[in-house]
């Protein structure tokens, strides 16, 4: 092996989830929606599994369960006969239609089946299908996600006449962030469709009697109104085109574009207000302002503990970007920059995002939790910020934790982690530099007795 | 909702579901079970590879790679809580990783370059390959990469049947069971070893199978291995030297049990050590197996010190518990007939009892166990069991992880009995712990505030 990073074969502990589970969270945060999974009946259970340890809440998710002979003479009346059912239990408006990798490769054709499922049901069937195509080989949850989207907002939107509300895009973030969000929008009195808007129907308060399909979520009415807004705002900046419902928007329909990154960190936010001071005729209120000058000296108030940091980070592209712009701006060095997507632009944005930093970022697209666990050791890493999917790295070399994205399973709340806004980088700052600070005086009077009064010379060597 | 009428129910029910409902007392046929799920009921089991997994996945040094896109090998990546005395290799998750060139291309050449990789970093003596829905759609021929890299290496390198589509979990217990029996065979005969046995079903969940080994050790009876909690390869291979068969887990390991008394002439006894009862009851029939008086009085006096220890416990919590109603939704119907018991341990009402892929027989058990009026149900989905659980007054359910938001949605209840806890439900200190875990949560305060017209 001459090559330091050897191209492996084997993903061992992987960063990614299959397409068809990232597909499901934006079909959940529509209004009154349902999704049935065309495949194998473990495929949505197990994704449901996951979802529900992360959120706390019940996720409903059908499928088509294709056993032996739909894999032979094919699955249509089984996709069929779930659609019937799916009706009846849930009456949902939309239901979101999703393939696996078996379904796509015995050549299943979602679209036909979801027209001559319609056209069969007759005139009274008012529900709208749509049919994704996530086959699990295809790529990571994040890429199906991104498929979902777009397969909505093309598949829903239609022209429709000018109205006053701007078009709000968002990648995988917590309900938190989203209401975070929403807040923003509405202190600056700009009128909005959020999607998908999960910050109700993925973290629903307690209420009685049970609905099956949680209230919330973005209405369809109003998705398919999106070619009239004002607007587009779309939080993720490393989309290609052919994949952006925003860039769709604006060729299709003239709705001006404007892609900006999470509002994490400083600048991320400064720049999202600007955009909404442009969209609004509203100045800046003062509630948001102190919030402002709160993270100025939150920042200060812990940069000189936040200089310790050392950081690996792994996470969806978009939060990835966003925690590293976070570090950057407080002297955190992000040192090791994983992720289990492809995205070639993120690639480019993290490098110039870091040019300035102490330590060149090694950067890992596509990549699995080994080989981060190879890096953090080569780079002397400290802290770790990520799923908890990390936990087998901090087990294993000692580095703390800090929890977010996707998913949390080894500790309660992973919904209502806030990381967006003033509030949220302020937040999520403090996680970070609360955690070195843990690190730090759990042991540095052992520390400094060994190497200052039991070993002096050894730490003089060192040094 | 108690006196909701039956037409109102009618609709909550798929028609097709009807025949997997019955209420004791009110429907005479059978239960209909171990038929497909309906599709689109959201049935709450998993695939055949699931079922393998669960089985396989405690032996603690073997590589488990899963041949197939990430999903499969993501879902399953240390979600269980089998814990081990020696490696944790069994903790990763490797898997082949099939992207759509592999698809298109056939994916034999990357599985035997995986094997490859993971035979040189990590030297297992064992390495099961399993199989997901697409590696037979695709035609990937596994026993052949299987056998060819098993020459290369010369280690045990063993395909897991485990296609997704092609049955429902317990076809992948089966899968199982028989990728451990191929395993195990021998052409030469294994001498056997005195007071010896080997524990089926025992996964070692939070040290289960340390408790109950600790128990047999004391009164002079030796675990060859538990099958499969905290094993290893080596001490796999011993299985055909025991000289009983005792399992736990009858859903996933009576196959074996009996396959292994067809084939070494080992006898097989199903036991249980959840609940007081059901473990001084196991304890003592173990012992009278191996008809030897220092055993059988070792094991009395076990059962004196243990049953002095923990009753208390388990009666201080019933004090608290009696009359209140519990519901039961697991994986197997051997658990489920436990769970019973151990309710009535409790002095709880059991009001309604389903399972994932329990079989006729179970079911015609738990039907003449429950009183009438209990709803049994096979395969169930979240509206039967919300509907369910609301008519029949459910104070608590037991599940799984999927199950125990919709418990707490609906104001009930909930302790889990899945493989992903973190303490033990087995022997006596496991009974006192499921009695405080259910005082815990049933009369939790915060019940008491689940009102919305505080303000």
């Amino acid at each position: 092996m001459t090559k330091q990073n050897r191209v492996r074969n084997v993903t061992e502990n992987p960063c990614n989830m299959c397409m068809p589970m990232g597909a499901i969270v934006p079909f959940k945060g529509i209004e009154n929606a349902m999704i049935i999974i065309h495949g194998s009946q473990g495929c949505a259970t197990y994704m449901r599994r996951h979802m529900a340890e992360h959120f706390n809440e019940p996720i409903d998710v059908a499928s088509s369960s294709i056993t032996e002979q739909g894999t032979i003479y094919g699955g249509e009346n089984n996709l069929k006969k779930g659609l019937e059912n799916v009706m009846q239990l849930y009456k949902p408006e939309l239901v979101g239609i999703l393939s696996t990798c078996l379904a796509e490769t015995i050549g299943e054709d979602l679209g036909r089946t979801a027209s001559s499922f319609t056209r069969e049901q007759g005139e009274g069937f008012t529900a709208r299908l749509v049919p994704v195509s996530t086959p699990g080989y295809g790529g990571g949850h994040y890429e199906g996600y991104i498929q979902a989207l777009y397969s909505i907002v093309v598949q829903l939107s239609q022209k429709t006449e000018k109205h006053d509300r701007i078009n709000v895009f968002v990648p995988h973030i917590s309900p938190a962030d989203i209401r975070e969000i929403k807040r923003i929008l509405e202190l600056m009195e700009i009128k909005y469709t959020l999607l998908p808007d999960i910050s109700e129907t993925l973290d629903s308060p307690y209420i009685q009697p049970y609905r099956r399909i949680p209230a919330g979520g973005t209405p369809l009415q109003e998705i398919e109104a999106m070619p009239g807004a004002r607007a587009t705002i779309e939080f993720m900046t490393m989309l290609e085109d052919e994949l952006s419902p925003g860039k769709y928007l604006e060729s299709e329909f003239g709705v001006p574009l404007y892609r900006l990154p999470l509002p994490m960190g400083i600048e991320a936010c400064d720049e999202l207000l600007r955009v909404l001071k442009k969209l609004s005729s509203k100045a800046v209120p003062e509630v948001i302002k102190k919030e402002r000058g709160r993270l100025l000296d939150a920042m200060v108030d812990s940069h000189k503990y936040n200089g310790a940091g050392r950081a690996a980070v792994f996470a969806e592209p978009e939060v990835l970007y966003g925690v590293t712009r976070i570090m950057a701006e407080n002297g955190i060095l992000p040192a090791v920059l994983a992720t289990g997507s492809k995205s070639p632009a993120l690639k480019k944005l993290l490098q110039s995002l870091t040019a300035d930093c102490d330590e060149k970022a090694i950067i890992l697209l596509d990549s699995d939790f080994v080989s981060i666990q190879d890096h953090c050791a080569n780079r002397k890493i400290n802290l770790a910020v990520g799923n908890s999917d990390g936990r087998f790295i901090s087990e294993q070399v000692g580095i703390p934790l800090v929890r977010i994205g996707f998913p949390i399973h080894d500790r309660i709340g992973g919904q209502r982690i806030l990381s967006v806004g003033y509030n949220g980088t302020m937040m999520l700052m403090d996680r970070i530099t609360n955690t070195l600070l843990a690190e730090k005086l759990s042991s540095y009077r052992q520390d400094m007795y060994q190497s200052l009064y039991k070993y002096p010379s050894a730490a003089a060597n060192d040094h | 909702m108690k006196n909701m009428a039956m037409k109102e129910l009618d609709n909550e029910i798929i028609k097709e579901r009807s025949k997997s409902i019955r209420t004791k007392g009110r429907q005479s046929q059978p239960i209909q079970c171990e038929a497909d799920s309906v599709a689109g009921c959201v049935s709450q089991r998993a695939c055949v590879y699931c079922g393998a997994r669960v089985v396989l996945n405690p032996i603690t040094d073997a590589v488990h790679l899963v041949h197939g896109p990430i999903g499969c090998a993501s879902y399953t990546w240390d979600i269980r809580g089998s814990l081990s005395s020696g490696s944790d290799l069994y903790r990763y998750s490797f898997s082949t990783d099939l992207r759509e060139e592999d698809i298109i291309f056939g994916g034999e050449k990357k599985l035997a370059r995986c094997i490859d990789e993971l035979v040189e970093r990590y030297h297992p003596g064992l390495l099961l390959v399993y199989a997901t829905c697409i590696v037979g759609v695709i035609g990937d021929d596994l026993g052949a990469v299987c056998k060819a890299a098993s020459l290369r290496h010369k280690i045990d390198i063993i395909p897991v049947e485990s296609a997704g589509f092609s049955g429902n979990k317990s076809d992948g217990y089966r899968a199982a069971c028989d990728v451990l029996l191929r395993m195990i065979a021998s052409e030469e005969a294994v001498p056997k070893k005195d007071n010896c046995l080997n524990y089926l079903g025992d996964f070692n969940l939070a040290g289960e199978a340390w408790i109950i080994k600790s128990y047999l050790n004391e009164i002079g009876i030796h675990v060859n291995v538990a099958i499969t909690g905290d094993s290893t390869y080596d001490t796999l291979l011993e299985a055909p030297s025991a000289s009983l068969n005792i399992v736990q887990c009858a859903g996933s390991m009576g196959y074996m049990g009996k396959r292994m008394e067809q084939i070494y002439g080992m006898p097989c006894m199903n036991i249980s050590f959840l609940g007081l009862e059901d473990t001084m009851d196991s304890l003592r029939r173990i012992s009278s197996f191996f008809d030897n008086y220092f055993i059988s009085s070792r094991a009395e006096a076990l059962i004196k010190r243990e049953y002095e220890l923990y009753a208390p416990v388990v009666e201080s919590c019933r004090a608290r518990l009696q009359d209140k109603k519990a519901a039961i939704f697991v994986g197997g119907g051997f658990k489920a007939i436990s769970l019973i018991k151990q309710f009535r341990e409790l002095g709880m009402e059991v009001v309604m009892v389903g399972t994932q892929t329990g079989r006729e027989e179970e079911y015609d058990t738990i039907h003449q166990m429950v009183t009438d009026g209990t709803v049994v149900l096979d395969d169930a989905n979240p509206s039967e069991l919300e509907t369910f659980m609301l008519e029949q007054g459910a104070d608590l359910l037991v599940g799984g992880v999927k199950e125990r938001p919709l418990a707490f949605k609906l104001g009930i209840a909930f302790i889990d009995h899945n493989h992903e806890r973190k303490h033990p439900l087995s022997g006596f200190i496991g009974a006192a712990n499921f009695a405080q875990e259910v005082y815990a949560t049933v009369c939790s305060p915060v019940w008491r505030y689940l009102n919305l017209d505080g303000i």
